[in-house]
């Protein structure tokens, strides 16, 4: 019987070791492909066995080595980090079926490197979420950007390159100037006594320091500023760009990474610095971090706009998850403990809806090689299984019932009902409320067409010359996998409620 | 016999190389000069790791060598402490492994009838950097240095076959050096009328009386003490490269042969740090050159344009030595900062950092030393596509650029950790903001050369086979250590911080 | 005036240097440059020999007597070895200037410059 905190270590081992054996397997294909679907099943499963651990508030702690004296490469299970994991890992499991679909299909040169990237990009994953430190938060964080750079400048094109230099630009000077200029920082607050230590605390670092004037609260909010900036992954504007660049990348990429893996990396990063380094209180008594409301704000609703006006499909679904992705980030910024619950149930409500979407946009494109929005007339015919799924996302997305999206809206409008009994109702509140309304018109107002054209247009002629049916198999059990999660999710989301609660009272 | 033999070890490591050079010279049978120079270094290396651990070992951490007994400050003393000693191990060290390097390098790039003379220059250069490190005697240090020197100049010069440009940059640096050189020579004079010692341990215990009669109405030799060390400052500054007095050292890295330029980025500025770290800490001591100078302040600026100067100069180069040289004047500002906060994390940002870019930036040097070999030019253009037909070269190269940009996980990481620790410990946040800065901008310049090579299209027409194994083992056991001290960096900062708290010890 | 006519060794020296600075710096004979260079060196070792002197005192050398009153002989010996790294100095550069005069046909700065110009790099 393995303990929990083997468990963890092996979470991050065996996509490792699965690394190891892709890269090495690259001859034969389908030895390379049975290796990437174990290491994807395999890291679920220890992911998931921690589960009960963290049901029971087991403490699970593993400290790797000493990077630096005093700066350990440390793991903690919590309830927060648990979510994040336990989505990273399961719908790797879809993708890896769907990769396998869409690379064979799409005759993808370079299969074994495209392979063998998203076993690292997973260990990252799992690191991050896992991290008991504002350090190695930030390594994995780093990592994961590193590890997926191959994935995005996959095809080579001068498109790509130029992409590439787009993603990794924003992503690490932002990471670099502002995040690691926090982790130092609060590394020496520490070292002079002016915050607790580097460890993520339940009620924030800086509380006892506050509360005794060891640090004053200009300097909490300086770092509380550029900590969210220096998680360029959340995608919150200004610093969006390099999410609608990714999707140069192959579809796989794009569904996983940048619908899930990567994106929620950077919001579940949020979450957490927001929760465990600065604390709801903290935040709340200082008044450090009512901007965060308004820019989020702001991002849900210009980035929905911008998506209305995208003709290229995954572009304009780069722009929804930029939206959505501001939801978490402004349902945390409320600074409640139901808003954290909420971010947090958002976290995976997307993450089931947005991955199906991609899915989608790939198979029409490896079935059909359509691109664009206004190519998609009358496809619902064709590719019924595939346009349903999409259909069943975009209504989530909308916030329909009985999908999940319906639900993370649900907590969201609760949360802010707290937010108005806990300190009056004020115009943040109203500000919220309208941008929810007017986020959901738009996403209603974007999506609703793509619909309506796949089912109910007809086809044009030039479509009627070049017939295809669905895509490969592989591709249609995805989306069809993750298109049943997302309707199950709607009357089964337990685990994930109950997760949720408990870091709901963690930020008590 | 041995244990008799241990006790002249700071002796042997100086005398060794410097007999061994001249018998190399002398011989004249050019095939045996390299594994005479092979032969030397690893011994050379053997006794530096040697006296390292008596040093750490020993109750005092220091050990004083009298030469030929005369008593301190009549003779000469040599003296080994924590910091001196691992400067020592470090230029040993590289000297060894670019020594086993440098065989078919040099032999491609060198004229047969001069390999002896090569070999012979080679290994006084070693000595005289040795020599510098571990000497306690001023004017000795001169000697050591103009040793080094002027054999530098001369290795300098036999890239000519290459490209002619290789003798202007050593007259260059030959009239710089020199200069230099003399300044040193005249600050060393007027501390000698101020105390009548040139050891420099008593030069330091003279000062004292003379700091103290300053407050006083009769100050006792002020402008003259203060001449001296603005003399000396000024020489090695020079040596050492510090911007605005760098402008030798571009082009003697660039038309050097490849092993030349491996080892002068590796060690030569180094030393040059190291001695005037030795000039601040120990001779003239820190309450006088920060405290009533305020030379810290100078340095500081010198550093901060040196960073950004340095690594913008690196981004608009075509030529990847060039810019490996431009990076390495940036790199020099981030050790000179480091000792001029003159605090615990700045110490050891410094020296951990002398370990770290010697090992990465050697690495980077030596592959593209294979480059050269194979491909007879290092432009930019020659490095087009070559991610395919030189893999673990270019992966190396790649793997010491992430070190320059100081990505998590390498050691350049660890060097940049400490030293913004050390900027906000002395509140000196605008220095870690061009730290970062410096970062951002190597990331561009790294990021040039790495599409150059994985996104270039390269002519197929000419064959490119990867570099002989002799090449490629010492390339990927620097870049290999390199990464390994950014994993693990206790060993490093062990080290460091012993040499820190010596030196900083030492001054108060 | 005092101030001159006290320390004219030290204005000596420090003439002797200035001149060798503005030769290196300003002259684009590279040979010149090398001269210049022996020149500032010469000043050192002048400066040097100036403050090993004792007032009164005679050459290092034992003299008959007693009470004979000495001049430092230290800075005459650091003297001799800087000496040997001056000509080893000189010996380099002249032995590099003789091999750019031969590749490029002409040992002036600017005229390499002017060649390397032409060749583009």
């Amino acid at each position: 019987m393995i303990t929990p905190a083997e468990t963890v270590t092996l979470a991050l081992g065996v996509p490792l070791l699965g690394f190891v054996l892709v890269a090495m397997s690259g001859r034969i294909p389908n030895l390379r492909e049975t290796f990437t679907l174990l290491t994807a099943v395999a890291t679920f499963a220890l992911v998931a066995s921690l589960y009960p651990a963290v049901m029971r508030g087991e403490e699970v702690r593993v400290a790797l080595f000493e990077v630096m004296p005093g700066v350990p490469l440390a793991f903690r299970v919590e309830p927060l980090g648990m979510v994040y994991a336990l989505v990273a890992t399961l719908l790797w499991i879809p993708n890896s079926v769907y990769s396998i679909g869409y690379m064979r299909g799409n005759n993808e040169k370079h299969q074994t490197r495209f392979y063998s990237c998203f076993p690292l990009a997973i260990a990252s994953a799992v690191g991050i979420a896992f991290a008991d430190n504002v350090f190695t938060m930030f390594v994995f964080y780093e990592t994961l950007t590193l590890s997926t750079f191959p994935l995005v400048t996959h095809k080579g094109s001068t498109d790509a390159v130029r992409s590439g230099r787009v993603y990794l630009g924003i992503l690490l000077t932002t990471s670099v100037a502002f995040q690691l200029f926090a982790v130092m920082w609060i590394a020496v607050l520490a070292q002079q006594g002016a915050a607790s230590g580097i460890e993520f605390t339940e009620g924030g670092v800086f509380a006892a320091a506050l509360a005794s004037d060891a640090v004053s609260a200009d300097i909490v909010g300086l770092l509380f500023f550029l900590y969210i900036y220096g998680i360029g992954k959340a995608a919150l504007m200004p610093v969006h760009r390099w999410l609608p660049a990714a999707m140069v990348a192959p579809t796989p990429v794009s569904a996983f990474l940048h619908a899930v893996a990567v994106v929620k990396a950077g919001v579940f990063c949020v979450v957490k610095v927001t929760v465990y380094v600065f604390g709801l209180g903290t935040l709340n008594r200082y008044g450090l971090g009512e901007w965060l409301l308004y820019v989020s704000g702001f991002t849900i609703v210009a980035a929905s706009l911008i998506a209305a006006f995208q003709d290229n499909l995954k572009k304009r679904l780069a722009y929804s998850t930029i939206s959505q992705l501001s939801y978490v980030v402004m349902a945390a910024a409320l600074f409640t403990p139901l808003g954290v619950l909420a971010a947090t149930f958002h976290i995976v409500a997307h993450a089931f809806g947005k991955i199906t979407l991609f899915f989608a946009a790939g198979s029409v494109y490896t079935a059909a090689h359509k691109t664009q929005v206004s190519q998609l007339n009358g496809i619902g015919r064709r590719m019924p299984a595939t346009m349903a799924a999409f259909t069943v996302g975009a209504l989530s997305m909308i916030g329909v019932p009985p999908l999940v999206g319906f639900v993370s809206k649900w907590w969201l409008i609760n949360s802010i009902m707290e937010r108005g009994t806990l300190t009056g109702v004020d115009f943040s509140e109203v500000f919220v409320l309208l941008v929810i309304a007017a986020s959901t018109l738009l996403n209603a107002s974007y999506f609703l067409p793509i619909v309506y054209r796949a089912f109910f247009k007809p086809l044009s002629d030039e479509d009627m010359k070049h017939p295809h049916g669905e895509a490969p198999m592989a591709i249609v059990y995805a989306l069809s996998f993750t298109a049943a999660l997302t309707v199950l999710f709607f009357f089964w989301h337990r685990p994930a409620l109950d997760l949720a609660e408990l870091v709901r009272r963690a930020a008590l | 016999m041995l244990e008799h033999l241990r006790t002249q070890l700071p002796a042997l490591i100086v005398v060794t190389p410097l007999t061994m050079g001249l018998i190399v010279a002398l011989i004249g049978r050019r095939q045996i000069g390299w594994y005479i120079a092979m032969a030397t270094t690893a011994g050379v290396f053997a006794m530096t790791l040697q006296l390292l651990m008596d040093v750490l070992n020993h109750g005092e951490r220091s050990l004083t060598y009298l030469m030929g007994n005369w008593p301190v400050p009549y003779g000469i003393a040599y003296k080994a402490d924590p910091l001196s000693a691992s400067v020592m191990l470090i230029v040993a060290a590289m000297a060894a492994v670019i020594t086993f390097y440098a065989r078919r390098s040099v032999a491609s790039e060198v004229p047969v009838g001069k390999l002896h003379y090569f070999w012979g220059l080679w290994l006084f250069c070693i000595t005289g950097l040795l020599g510098i490190t571990i000497t306690g005697d001023a004017f000795n240090l001169y000697v050591l240095l103009e040793i080094s020197s002027l054999s530098t100049y001369t290795l300098v010069a036999l890239g000519k076959e290459r490209n002619r440009r290789a003798l202007t940059s050593a007259i260059n640096y030959l009239l710089l050096g020199t200069m230099g050189a003399c300044f040193y020579l005249v600050g060393v004079a007027y501390l000698y009328m101020a105390t009548g010692s040139l050891n420099i341990p008593d030069i330091a215990e003279r000062l004292q009386p003379i700091y103290a009669s300053w407050g006083t109405d009769a100050p006792l030799y002020q402008k003259t003490v203060i001449a001296g060390f603005a003399m000396m400052a000024v020489g090695l500054s020079l040596k050492l490269a510090l911007f605005p007095l760098h402008g030798w050292l571009p082009n003697a890295y660039t038309y050097a042969p490849s092993a030349v330029s491996a080892l002068l980025a590796s060690t030569a500025t180094k030393v040059g740090a190291y001695a005037f770290m030795r000039v601040i800490f120990t001779l003239v001591g820190v309450g006088f050159a920060f405290g009533r100078l305020h030379t810290d302040i100078a340095l500081m600026a010198c550093s901060g344009a040196a960073i950004i100067v340095g690594s913008w100069m690196a981004i608009r180069q075509v030529n990847v030595k060039k810019l490996l040289a431009y990076s390495s004047i940036a790199q020099i500002g981030y050790i000179a900062l480091g000792f001029a906060l003159a605090n615990r994390d700045g110490m050891t940002a410094s020296v951990i950092h002398l370990i770290n870019h010697a090992l990465t930036k050697g690495g980077m040097f030596l592959a593209l030393g294979m480059v050269m070999y194979r491909l007879g030019g290092t432009r930019l253009s020659d490095l087009r596509g070559l991610g395919r037909k030189m893999p673990l070269t270019m992966a190396a190269f790649t793997a010491g650029g992430l070190g320059l940009i100081g990505v998590p996980l390498t050691s350049g990481f660890v060097s940049k950790w400490y030293l913004v620790s050390g900027c906000l410990e002395g509140g000196r946040y605008e220095m870690a903001a061009v730290v970062l800065v410096g970062s951002l901008l190597a990331l561009i310049y790294v990021w040039r050369v790495v599409e150059t090579i994985y996104f270039g299209k390269r002519d197929e027409e000419v064959q490119v086979r990867e570099a002989p194994w002799t090449m490629l083992v010492p390339t990927l056991l620097l870049i290999g250590a390199s990464l390994y001290f950014g994993i693990n960096a206790s060993h490093t900062a062990y080290i460091a911080q012993a040499a820190a708290d010596y030196l900083l010890g030492a001054a108060r | 005036m005092d101030f001159i006519l006290d320390y004219y060794n030290y204005w000596a020296c420090i003439l002797i240097m200035l001149i060798g600075l503005y030769g290196v710096m300003a002259k684009s004979n590279l040979v010149k440059k090398i001269l210049a260079l022996g020149i500032f060196q010469t000043g050192i070792l002048v400066f040097y020999i100036s403050i090993g002197k004792v007032e009164g005192g005679t050459g290092p050398v034992r003299a008959a007597g007693e009470n004979v009153v000495y001049s430092n002989p230290l800075p005459h010996a650091l003297m001799l070895t800087a000496i040997v790294v001056g000509v080893a100095t000189m010996a380099v550069g002249l032995a590099i200037v003789i091999n750019i005069r031969q590749t490029y046909g002409t040992a002036d700065e600017l005229d390499i410059e002017a060649i390397e110009h032409e060749r583009g790099d």
